[in-house]
């Protein structure tokens, strides 16, 4: 378990030092939403209407944005084949990894969400909806984004590969992320059953996440 | 299972294949063409242009049942360590990712007339281009990995990875919208569809199935070749 935590802090501060990658991908998060209502036209009406969709689909971006960060540079400085001869398994390992990436990518996007929330006109019922449902939802983009990571690992320029392996996978958060939001703004009080899918997905993604991209990161590392 | 390993055996075993299934092939296609553009009866509501679903639910039944074929290909490698069983995968992917690009196709053709547009997002339709995003993942993901032997692995497991995910974003998008109609081939208390229909369908079913065998065992036959010249080719260099 100490093992464990000294990884995870090993990650989170080698993800700030090393250009801040935290605060990078909560400036992409930020002036990618921030593109819509020039897309769209300012009209708060429709802002409001697809605001949670523009939000959700923004903070998927903005998770795949640091996914080729995970395993590749550990691969490149050699520090994986010495992470792969501890006594941790190399399941737990990826946990670390995932957990760090929620951590210190999908946290700052979770913490910028009220104030996008306001300027797209989203409401603070609609705003505690929305966190909720990221806080349940998101952890299954980093689980499942270790998989794209870990199988592209080894390839150089692989970053460019995820986006097309793992946006597939990412659809079911999408749905009932925005779905759940959706519900709770249109009264129609569908929206237990959204959180409860998401989390769902969250836990799935938790247990497949780590043993498929172990496996590849010891093919990997053959 | 591990007798069909050796190059030579399967070749043989492919070459007695091939020409039955490539006969069975085009006979079945002449017939099925027959009966789904001559011999069956116009639909009492949608008229001549029912005769798109004799190409186009064939292509999408076995476009997801091709992409299920490869997941347990890359099972049957990743478990026994089968050389052949990867190479099937990998031969199978294309031709499932072509199916899938026709079952679009035809959809997006019949749903003109039928709905008066060409794209709905509704879940069939959703779900199928999603599996042509997973088709379209695992072939690029072997296309970039240089080293064959790590790509035969690392694709495997990207296969069992998205079928694994396909029910669930199935059942997700279904959840989300749905206008299609349900399927009306398989369903309890027998078949929706009359026997003068039924007939053409099957056909074309079972052109498609036999057509995916033989360019399966050709494109495998193809991959193999390709290995062998390769080998050759770096002994050769060897020798120089």
């Amino acid at each position: 378990m100490k093992a464990f935590l000294t990884l995870v802090r090993l990650e989170t501060l080698s993800s700030w030092r090393q250009g801040g990658a935290g605060m990078l991908v909560v400036m992409f998060y930020v002036m990618t939403v921030s593109l819509f209502p020039f897309g769209v036209g300012p009209d708060p009406a429709i802002l409001s209407q697809i605001g949670a969709g523009i939000v959700w689909v923004a903070a998927l971006l903005s998770a795949i944005l640091s996914l080729d960060r995970m395993f590749s540079i550990d691969f490149e400085d050699g520090s994986m084949d010495l992470l792969a001869l501890t006594a941790m398994p190399l399941e737990i390992q990826v946990i670390a990894k995932a957990l760090s990436h929620w951590l210190n990518s999908l946290g700052p996007v979770i913490l910028a969400t009220p104030l996008l929330a306001l300027v797209l006109q989203i409401g603070t019922e609609g705003l505690i909806a929305l966190i909720l449902t990221m806080l349940i939802g998101t952890p299954a983009l980093s689980f499942m984004g270790a998989i794209a990571a870990a199988l592209t690992a080894s390839i150089k320029r692989g970053g460019v590969l995820i986006p097309l392996l793992v946006l597939p996978l990412y659809i079911p958060t999408l749905i009932f992320g925005a779905g759940a939001v959706a519900e709770v703004l249109a009264g129609t009080g569908g929206e237990t059953g959204n959180l409860l899918f998401l989390g769902a997905l969250s836990t799935f993604s938790f247990v497949i996440g780590p043993i498929a991209a172990a496996a590849a990161l010891r093919t990997t590392m053959e | 299972m591990h007798k069909f390993a050796n190059p030579v055996r399967f070749n043989r075993l492919a070459n007695t294949l091939l020409p039955w299934t490539f006969a069975l092939t085009v006979t079945l296609f002449a017939a099925g063409l027959y009966y789904a553009l001559y011999a069956s009866p116009p639909d009492y509501q949608q008229g001549d242009s029912v005769r798109i679903m004799y190409v186009h639910v064939p292509a999408s039944s076995l476009s997801l049942a091709i992409y299920v074929f490869m997941a347990a290909a890359s099972a049957a490698f990743i478990i026994w360590k089968h050389p052949l069983a990867v190479l099937a995968a990998k031969a199978a992917a294309p031709i499932g990712m072509v199916f899938c690009g026709l079952a679009l196709a035809t959809g997006s053709i019949w749903g003109k007339p039928m709905w008066g547009t060409w794209w709905q997002w509704d879940a069939r339709l959703t779900s199928m281009l999603v599996l042509f995003f997973l088709y379209l993942g695992y072939l690029a993901l072997w296309q970039v990995m240089e080293d064959s032997n790590k790509a035969a692995k690392i694709s495997s497991i990207l296969a069992l990875v998205g079928v694994v995910n396909i029910p669930i974003i199935k059942f997700s998008v279904e959840w989300w919208n749905t206008l299609h109609q349900p399927s009306s081939l398989i369903r309890e208390g027998g078949s929706a569809i009359d026997p003068s229909m039924m007939t053409p369908l099957l056909l074309m079913l079972a052109a498609y199935g036999l057509y995916f065998v033989t360019v399966l065992l050709w494109r495998m036959k193809a991959e193999m070749a390709e290995k062998r010249l390769e080998l050759a080719l770096r002994e050769k260099a060897s020798w120089s």
